[in-house]
């Protein structure tokens, strides 16, 4: 496209922001372009959503969730590098639901094949895919896509809008545009004549946009690559940044929901006692459940304690030895998938020694720090929802089944998301509201979750059960056979989204066929446990399984062939994929590896390929009087391109921390379909005393930028039960670890 | 009952049950939304808030036995004037989510004026009640040190 046509001015509408009198840029070079979601107030086209100059300076629409990964940040210093404005001068709002702002990195993942193998070419066909997410409305945060998605567009809208500027400047002056400069919020023209951006964005908004600007090479690069300090940090560190449960509106009501624990209908309630309680207003019936609505959120949630329910029976396995034979009795039906078979993988080779194990991992619950929750009015048939969420289309979309009006009339405001972790890419919590805003017509109502709610709703990342068999011969892996079993998750999240799923699911055995192993005869077959206990994303999906599958068997392969673990970890990947292979070699070198350890210490190490991004890590444990202490870890991730080291090293820290905390004592187990754990006291994960110290080391040999926020998820378990098993000598097959080992707590 | 609360320096006529908690009275009644609810339990810190300076968890702690004057993050610093430990927070860019930080921050500075100069024991001791789903602990440890340093040297 060589040009993109005339840009509007005077207000914009960006969600509830309004922005006065200034000009929008973006870039979203796709054949037809998908409506424009920012709605200017005097009937004119707005053709470019992502930066905003107006005469209170540059702001980004965002239009990805702030859920702690600091795309907010990262995003405004794309546009910061090419618009040259300091970053503290860029404002960051959450962008409204629209398909513009589709997420192209996410289809991409969801085509098959190893990503590591990929060549330029199927990496460019993978972005060509992508393209094919707007289709499906998938304005998504998640799959550790928003830096690859971001990466080219935040600085094409950042560079167009900047040579748009010293275009206005130049007719203004009378200067070619080749004469002048941008610096700091300002153009420069010959002679020291300084206009500032606010000043010039009238002008802007009456000339075309000037598109096609090349990007400037990284090694001209001022703010990427560096740590700078995030835009969301002062309100966070003065308890004025805004969550989905801080939403006030005028004439607001509280109300608390409560919904079958066993995930199934109501037959119906009684109120009556509830009604009797301090400050409650109505119990509404929603469906397979009721809102109770009050003047403060405590003293709904206590009146919901107090309503008799008659629930409809689950209907999946009632109990937690039920559902893990419904998924054992999956290994004897026709493979889902087998992404991956290579050589003979079904003989053991002459001669080898064969090894095999069984392993197994329990339902986890997100436990975000931050409840479920959302916001909604419902007035002269609009509908306004306000809510942290990772998928604002698909939002959009169920809150206008849920409350009876067009899609277009329902408008979605994003707040920050007190914790994502793939929880919030579903969209219960908005429905629930929407559906209490209708039957509340004309108020706005806030729906808050107790935290025993959070946890008793969730979509838990699904038990699964792994075989595995290898084979060893002459201090080497010659065969890995794993056969894994779950329930599908993203089958039955695109269900549940109303789109027919396609093909066998790769989050199932994602981890595990698609790790860069040079192993001659290697063997993928997923199973697929249909079940309609609820699953969804969990932070890394099926590598937070996988990875603890494939790299606990590779340590048992390595202990077999009297091996070290992570040196032949590093013999195997070496030829097939270098920066992977890279990653191993620097957390060798950063823990100080040997391949032994003193009496009392124990390491373990572990890789896993994930959403782009190779990360080894070695974890250290030691016996501290008869309780075993996570001491130390170091982690060596390849991301590519490092925009933000500061926040790829947070990410990493905290990714691994949270799989250690679920390696140590994550589980929901289930009583007659409804998941025991409660609450932080029955599932809780590692403070500030019982984490580890963590060295982090950023590489950037990868040819492909990678993600972020999930790949430090998936190495963390194994590192931690390999590492065991060197202190203890037994090893660990199942998790959480605290069924079997005594953790310092 | 109707009763006066002294938060932040002003007061505040309440009048609601007794056994509300504090947590819900800042919250919902207040409009003081930078207190966090998360577990309701006591099991987290999100909640925490200073009553004469010791540092409780408000979702325990009910109206009527609120029984002095209560500190709450905003009335700790403003983005445009921020305590030393805020001030430490953002030098060491410890937010991820951000969620459970008004109640780590809470904790941290009540720690700070009992113990000007924490060890990292100390520092294990007095925070370990706060969790942090996003895990930003290593970052929280180095701010409170940094932040005991520039107490000390002011
Ligand atoms: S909400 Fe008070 S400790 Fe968790
Ligand atoms: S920063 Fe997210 S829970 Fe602490």
């Amino acid at each position: 496209m060589s040009r993109i046509g005339k840009i509007a001015r005077r207000t914009f509408l960006v969600g509830s922001a309004a922005v006065v009198g200034g000009v929008a840029f973006g870039a979203y070079y796709i054949n037809r372009p998908a409506p424009n979601p920012l709605q200017p107030a005097e009937g004119q086209a707005v053709p470019n959503p992502f930066v905003v100059v107006d005469q209170d300076g540059v702001t980004l629409v965002a239009p990805r969730a702030e859920m702690g990964q600091g795309v907010h940040t990262t995003w405004a210093a794309l546009i910061a590098e090419e618009l040259d404005v300091d970053l503290a001068q860029v404002r960051v709002i959450h962008g409204p639901a629209a398909a513009a702002y589709y997420n192209t990195a996410m289809m991409g993942a969801l085509i098959p094949g190893k990503k590591y193998e990929m060549s330029g070419f199927t990496h460019g066909l993978a972005e060509q895919l992508g393209k094919v997410g707007k289709l499906m409305g998938m304005q998504v945060t998640g799959g550790s896509t928003s830096m690859v998605d971001g990466f080219t567009r935040m600085r094409e809208a950042g560079a167009s809008a900047r040579e748009t500027l010293k275009e206005a400047a130049a007719q203004r002056l009378g200067v070619e545009r080749s004469r002048l400069t941008t610096e700091g919020g300002k153009v420069i023209a010959p002679g020291n004549i300084e206009l500032t951006y606010e000043e010039l964005a009238p002008d802007a908004a009456k000339i075309d946009v000037v598109t096609g600007v090349a990007l400037r090479d990284p090694s001209a690069w001022t703010i990427l690559g560096k740590s700078v300090p995030r835009v969301d940090m002062v309100a966070k560190s003065t308890g004025t940044a805004g969550f989905g449960i801080d939403v006030r509106v005028p004439g607001m009501k509280f109300a608390a929901l409560k919904c079958n624990p066993a995930r199934s209908g109501m037959n119906g309630f009684d109120a009556t006692q509830a009604l009797k309680m301090p400050g409650v207003e109505q119990v509404v019936d929603l469906g397979d459940g009721f809102a109770v609505v009050a003047t403060n959120t405590w003293l709904a949630i206590q009146a919901a304690e107090a309503v008799v329910a008659d629930w409809e029976a689950p209907t999946y396995p009632a109990t937690t030895d039920a559902i893990m034979a419904e998924i054992t009795r999956t290994f004897d039906t026709d493979p889902d998938s087998t992404m991956r078979d290579d050589g003979d993988p079904s003989t053991i080779p002459a001669g080898a020694t064969e090894v095999s194990a069984e392993y197994t991992v329990p339902y986890l619950a997100h436990a975000t720090m931050e409840p479920m929750n959302a916001t909604a009015h419902l007035k002269d048939g609009k509908l306004t929802v306000w809510c942290g969420n990772q998928a604002p289309i698909i939002v959009q979309e169920k809150c206008a089944e849920a409350a009876g009006v067009p899609q277009d009339a329902v408008e979605v405001n994003t707040t920050y998301l007190g914790g994502g972790f793939g929880r919030r890419g579903d969209f219960d919590y908005a429905v629930y509201a929407a559906k209490l805003a209708r039957a509340m017509e004309g108020t706005p109502v806030q729906l808050a979750w107790s935290r025993e709610e959070d946890m008793s709703r969730d979509f838990y990342r699904p038990a699964a059960i792994a075989r595995m068999t290898g084979a060893v011969q002459d201090g080497k892996v010659v065969l890995l056979d794993g056969q894994i079993a779950s329930q599908a998750v993203i089958r039955q999240f695109m269900t549940r989204i109303g789109i027919a799923p396609m093909g066998p699911d790769k989050q199932l055995v994602e981890g595990a066929f698609n790790q860069p192993y040079g192993i001659p005869n290697y063997r993928i077959r997923g199973y697929a446990t249909d079940m309609t206990l609820p699953v969804g994303s969990w932070r890394s999906v099926g590598n937070s399984h996988n990875a603890f599958f494939h790299e606990c068997f590779i340590d048992e392969l390595a202990h077999a062939a009297g091996a070290d673990p992570l040196e032949m970890r590093y013999e195997l990947i070496r030829d097939v994929h270098a920066p992977s292979a890279g990653t191993l070699s620097a957390v060798r070198e950063l823990s100080g590896w040997t391949g032994s350890t003193p009496d009392g210490v124990g390491r373990g190490a572990a890789f896993c390929y994930s959403f782009g991004t190779p990360v080894a890590m070695v974890v250290e444990v030691v016996d501290e009087d008869g309780a075993i202490r996570i001491a130390k870890a170091w982690i060596a991730c390849d991301v590519g391109i490092a925009l933000d080291p500061g926040i790829i090293e947070a990410q990493m820290t905290g990714a691994m921390i949270y799989g250690l905390s679920a390696a140590c004592t994550g589980e929901i187990t289930f009583t007659d379909g409804a998941a025991e754990q409660q609450n932080f006291w029955d599932y809780d994960a590692l403070r500030i005393h019982n984490s580890p110290l963590t060295q982090v080391k950023v590489l950037e040999t990868n040819p492909y930028m990678g993600g972020a926020g999930e790949p430090g998820t998936p190495p963390s378990m194994p590192a931690l039960a390999n590492a065991i098993f060197d202190l203890t000598g037994k090893r660990p097959r199942s998790l959480p670890l605290s069924h079997a080992f005594d953790f310092v707590s | 009952m109707a009763r006066t609360l002294t938060i932040n320096g002003t007061r505040h006529k309440v009048d609601l049950p007794d056994e509300v908690p504090l947590l819900w009275v800042l919250r919902d009644e207040l409009g003081l939304t930078g207190t966090k609810y998360g577990c309701g339990v006591a099991a987290c810190g999100a909640c925490t808030v200073h009553v004469d300076g010791v540092a409780m968890r408000s979702c325990q702690l009910p109206l009527g036995s609120v029984d002095g004057a209560v500190t709450t993050i905003e009335g700790l610093g403003t983005p445009g004037a921020m305590a030393a430990i805020q001030n430490a927070w953002v030098e060491h860019q410890v937010a991820q989510c951000g969620y459970c930080q008004s109640g780590q921050i809470m904790q941290a500075a009540a720690l700070l004026a009992d113990t000007p100069q924490p060890s990292d024991d100390d520092i294990d001791a007095a925070m370990q009640g706060n969790l942090c789903r996003c895990a930003t602990y290593p970052r929280i440890r180095a701010a409170i040190h940094s932040a005991a340093a520039k107490m000390k040297e002011a």
